[in-house]
């Protein structure tokens, strides 16, 4: 191939990009450097200038503002935590399982069951809010963690994902050889094809924590007792009256829900971007 | 896949086996209450906490007349279409110029793990803890964009963005985009990326240059993924509620009331009319599956 004009570089066209770049990680940035700067200011430094670079020494001051109010941080945590641990292990568990199903096997409805899956992906949960009020009501499960947790092990969206994948890397072969070896079925499933799923299985329990971690409209009908609040819940109260000035407290609240995101998301980067571009999470 | 039959014995009930988990959850926790919503319209449920309700007498449909009628509703509506039009149009701008930055083959962007990583990470974080970030950041009239615009001499006085019908509609739109075009970018780059290379180089030989490639090949190899990405964007878009609601609470003058925001006003505030919220539920899950229709068809059609 003609390498001559296809390997020039135009040096204007290229500065340009890195400006626009620049200005777009700046974008990104900006408001949560203000953010985390602001949460160790106090209110009157907030309102001479809004915008400072340099961390002031209110942190512990904006901390104790929270104490005794409906935000408390340490709760909404573990709250927050119990649900999106217990929803990621029943949605990647499960999902697996339900590839598994789809894969491995032959049988009649596998086609109808596939399709009514790839139907239920379509549909937001906001639309069906209402009636699953009034059951969970119904049936006692308001203002109980486990609400949020059991619908989990349904997710359609994570079981299309796990069979693409499954598809595409569990060879069927192994799976006779280990019938031939004795193996029964589940245990097949959990000591064969597992392992194979790793890599899928990692990607999905990303996601699925963080889609459960920064849930709303659900857990903000379904919960409304103070200490099952979790902390989107609780961010939303920042907006209340309570804290209307102590800027400095609300953005140390932003922060403290925004951190356990930040660590997930700079430690497995590499992974999350890569599940995006696999497709693995849904817009 | 012909070995499902193996020493005469049938594998197939292992399939219905293992998805029972799934198929006995989907039908209790995800469609009885889909089924609930949809009953719930022709009732006369209301109240707080209440279960006990009747079928509407006489008109069946009152509640979705009700709701249609409505001023509020209607509103929401045309909100709902604005904010989700004025941020996906430019979102799939940005994300499709940035394709073509990150893919050209011509001139090679260094770090572009680091920008896409910068660019993906607001779509991370809690949508709730954005939008009152957000509110902070325009607050008047000494929020720190108010700073930053009257100091460097953009504006005289403060502007106050959150009392604006049209300023806080782009701001929510704004937010929007911010949040989702990194996402957008990283699907299309992924797309471009799945495009045989071969098909480029045949190009480039035959002397054609980046715009011609990137309109006759990126862009008619990327319409699946596309249309994908305007699917999942307007889905997301039409049921749109943590933002619009964290931000401003629908307001000013209901000029970011979205018709999940009304589906929760009217359920869990005021009156608690579930029933009326039931109908408003059914109807946009309707206007949703209708669009996602269309969109099939028309993708359908030309291939």
């Amino acid at each position: 191939m003609s390498r001559l004009h296809s390997r020039k570089e135009n040096p204007v066209v290229k500065t340009l990009i890195y400006i626009v770049l620049i200005f777009l990680t700046i974008l990104s940035l900006f408001p949560f450097v203000i953010m985390v700067v602001n949460s160790t200011r106090n209110t009157p430094e907030i309102q001479t200038h809004a915008v400072s670079l340099i961390p002031s020494k209110y942190l512990l001051q904006n901390w104790a503002v929270f104490g005794g109010k409906t935000f408390n941080p340490g709760r909404g945590f573990m709250n927050s935590f119990i649900i999106s641990a217990g929803a990621t292990i029943c949605t990647v568990y499960f999902s697996t399982l339900t590839a598994y199903a789809l894969v491995a096997y032959r049988w009649k409805m596998r086609d109808a069951f596939l399709t009514l899956i790839l139907c239920v992906m379509m549909i937001p949960p906001t639309v069906t809010s209402i009636g699953t009020y009034q059951f969970m009501y119904k049936i006692g499960m308001t203002n109980n963690l486990l609400a949020l947790i059991i619908p989990a092990i349904a997710a359609p969206s994570s079981v299309f994902f796990m069979r693409q994948f499954m598809l595409a890397s569990l060879p069927l072969e192994l799976l006779d050889s280990a019938r031939i070896d004795g193996s029964k079925e589940f245990r097949t499933f959990n000591q064969i094809a597992m392992p194979i799923m790793k890599p899928a299985m990692a990607t999905q329990a990303i996601f699925c924590f963080v889609n459960s971690w920064n849930q709303l409209f659900l857990p903000s009908i379904l919960l409304t007792r103070n200490e099952l609040y979790t902390m989107p819940i609780m961010v939303s109260q920042l907006k209340g009256d309570i804290y209307k000035v102590e800027y400095g407290a609300v953005y140390l609240g932003l922060t403290l829900t925004v951190l356990p995101l930040f660590i997930i998301y700079f430690a497995l980067s590499k992974y999350i971007i890569a599940g995006v571009a696999l497709g693995g999470v849904k817009g | 896949m012909e070995n499902t039959k193996k020493h005469g014995f049938s594998y197939a009930k292992y399939g219905y086996l293992f998805s029972i988990p799934f198929v006995v959850i989907f039908l209790i926790f995800h469609l009885y209450p889909t089924i609930n919503t949809a009953i719930l319209g022709f009732t006369d449920c209301k109240g707080l906490g209440n279960t006990t309700w009747h079928f509407l007498q006489g008109d069946i449909f009152r509640n979705f007349k009700t709701v249609l009628a409505s001023d509020t509703f209607r509103l929401a509506l045309k909100n709902t279409l604005v904010l989700w039009i004025v941020n996906f149009i430019p979102q799939m701008c940005l994300a499709l110029l940035l394709t073509a930055w990150f893919t050209s083959r011509r001139n090679k962007i260094r770090g572009q793990g680091f920008f896409k990583v910068v660019f993906y990470m607001p779509n991370i974080i809690t949508a709730a803890t954005v939008a009152i970030l957000f509110n902070a950041l325009f607050a008047y009239p000494k929020g720190p964009v108010n700073d930053l615009l009257v100091s460097w001499g953009i504006l005289e006085n403060s502007f106050n963005f959150q009392v604006s019908q049209t300023a806080a509609r782009l701001t929510v739109s704004f937010i929007q985009f911010w949040m989702w075009y990194g996402y957008t970018m990283i699907i299309l780059i992924s797309g471009v990326l799945g495009i045989n290379p071969e098909i480029f180089e045949a190009a480039e030989i035959d002397g054609a240059n980046n715009w011609q490639m990137f309109w006759q090949i990126t862009i008619p190899n990327l319409k699946t993924i596309m249309i994908y990405t305007l699917i999942t964007s307007m889905i997301g878009g039409l049921s749109m509620y943590d933002i619009p609601k964290m931000y401003l609470a629908g307001g000013p003058n209901r000029a970011t009331t979205t018709v999940s925001v009304f589906i929760y006003d009217q359920a869990f505030a005021g009156s608690y009319m579930y029933n009326r919220a039931a109908a408003a539920s059914m109807i946009l899950f309707l206007i949703i599956a209708a669009c996602s229709a269309v969109v099939f068809y028309m993708m359908r059609d030309k291939d």
